[in-house]
């Protein structure tokens, strides 16, 4: 399977993107948001840097919400990296959340980690499982995040290899397992080891996911008794309707019933928690997004200058946040966001 | 193209007060508790109520009650056994009216 972008599809543009789900003529979000009797979405200090190493992955997930895969090229360069360190080492923000694509690709990864680490910071990497085994230059991943105590999240979409299949590839649940008994084998997700192994659950399909909890102990004890696997907390995570996941929508004559859903289901409470809140997302190139999926929709950040080597973290306090209707997505149901549900 | 049965009459469900509000409320506040988590789960209700669906055959249900489900982290292999499972329910109940069947017709004939 190709990216939108490699096959030259019109949807791979963010602005196609956003004319399919303008057209459904939703309340618009921020609407919904005053109608619901609260103020807009602001900012509160920055706790959470996330950085996107690159849109480079091993996998093409059909809901692939960056629409990564081996075909894209755009990585961070060290220097960009080395800009994201300045800012680290001046700010207040204690998590750095490193994502892709697969981040582990960038070749300046690991050393990435290690200054991270240098600096205290808590990191988490965004870790799809199969890239532990992809090459012989991937194995002893396990051992370098526990190093670094790194705490490790990890899609699996399903307990069984048909769904997880149809959504991640062929193959990826077998590669997905081992690749977490691996984890297991150096600690972790094994009580007092320290080492987190958080899950992210995300429905394989025009769905929305149900409550955290439930499907917590059912992913805890399908893959105890079937694989001996254990994991800290399974994160569930509502599919944003951009990108492959859009395409999906459109192709299965799903959209418009999907959107409705997420309408129908918007939670106010949800909305005080919203990632983009406390979260600064920084782009492959250096670009400052209010998250991650402003950034694949090319929304940088609403300030005069929108790049991490320019990085003012008292003029993004100010700024508002750039919403529109994919962000029903965050607030469906319990909400999401990158840990899970937030109400 | 117009059918009995419209997808998106689903919606105006929660409408039907307009006709009799008292007895809609009383009706979708039970609704509401019973699928609320108590001796069975909310999950396993869920599956009960996608099984009575089939049998009723309410396509609204139906539709309802797979996305449900699928969300509640069933998976579809387990979604068609309990279709069989209301499906052997109803065969039964008409196959067990046989043993009638027989016993009027051992009466009936020499
Ligand atoms: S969802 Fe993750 S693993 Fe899958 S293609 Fe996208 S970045 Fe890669
Ligand atoms: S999509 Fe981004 S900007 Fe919109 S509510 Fe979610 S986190 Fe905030």
């Amino acid at each position: 399977m190709k990216s939108l972008f490699a096959s030259h599809s019109p949807l791979s543009a963010p602005d196609v993107q956003l004319d399919a789900l303008h057209k459904l003529e939703l309340i618009p979000f921020s609407e919904r948001v005053k109608n619901a009797g609260l103020e807009e979405i602001k900012p509160l200090p920055i706790s959470i840097i996330q950085v996107n190493l690159g849109k480079m992955c091993n996998q093409t997930c059909k809901h692939c919400h960056v629409d990564a895969g081996p075909d894209r090229k755009e990585i961070m360069s060290r220097e960009t990296m080395e800009q994201c360190l300045t800012v680290l080492r001046n700010s207040n923000a204690q998590t750095v959340d490193l994502t892709g694509g697969a981040p582990e690709m960038n070749p300046h990864f690991r050393w990435f980690v290690e200054e991270l680490s240098a600096l205290k910071k808590h990191i988490i990497v965004r870790c799809n499982l199969t890239i532990i085994l992809a090459n012989k230059k991937y194995h002893d991943l396990p051992e370098f995040f526990k190093e670094h105590q790194v705490e490790v999240v990890s899609s699996l979409p399903h307990f069984t290899a048909l769904r997880t299949d149809r959504q991640r590839g062929e193959g990826v649940f077998s590669k997905s397992i081992e690749a977490l008994q691996k984890l297991n084998a150096v600690g972790y997700g094994i009580d007092g080891s320290g080492l987190l192994l958080n899950l992210v659950y995300n429905p394989t399909g025009a769905i929305l996911p149900s409550d955290q909890k439930g499907l917590e102990s059912e992913f805890k004890q399908r893959l105890k008794a079937e694989f001996n696997i254990d994991f800290n907390a399974l994160f569930s995570i509502t599919n944003m309707p951009i990108s492959r996941y859009l395409e999906f929508l459109i192709e299965s004559g799903n959209l418009e019933s999907y959107m409705e859903k997420l309408v129908d289901a918007f939670n106010p409470m949800a909305v005080q928690n919203v990632m983009c809140r406390n979260t600064i997302s920084v782009g492959w190139d250096g670009t400052l997004y209010d998250c991650d999926f402003n950034q694949m929709l090319d929304l940088p950040v609403n300030t005069a200058k929108a790049n991490i080597r320019d990085f003012d973290e008292h003029a993004l306090g100010f700024r508002s946040i750039l919403v529109d209707d994919h962000c029903y997505g965050c607030t469906a149901g319990a909400g999401s966001s990158c840990g899970g549900e937030i109400a | 193209m117009e059918t009995y049965y419209d997808p998106k009459d689903l919606k105006n469900f929660s409408k039907i007060g307009e006709f009799g509000q008292e007895l809609a409320d009383k009706f979708f506040d039970y609704y509401g508790n019973v699928f609320k988590d108590s001796a069975l789960s909310a999950r396993e209700k869920s599956l009960i109520a996608l099984a009575v669906a089939h049998a009723v055959q309410c396509p609204y249900c139906i539709d309802a009650y797979t996305s449900d489900t699928l969300e509640k982290g069933y998976t579809e292999e387990q979604l068609m056994e309990a279709v069989h499972v209301t499906t052997a329910i109803r065969g039964g109940a008409s196959l067990v009216h046989s043993v009638q069947m027989m016993k009027q017709a051992k009466k009936l004939m020499m």
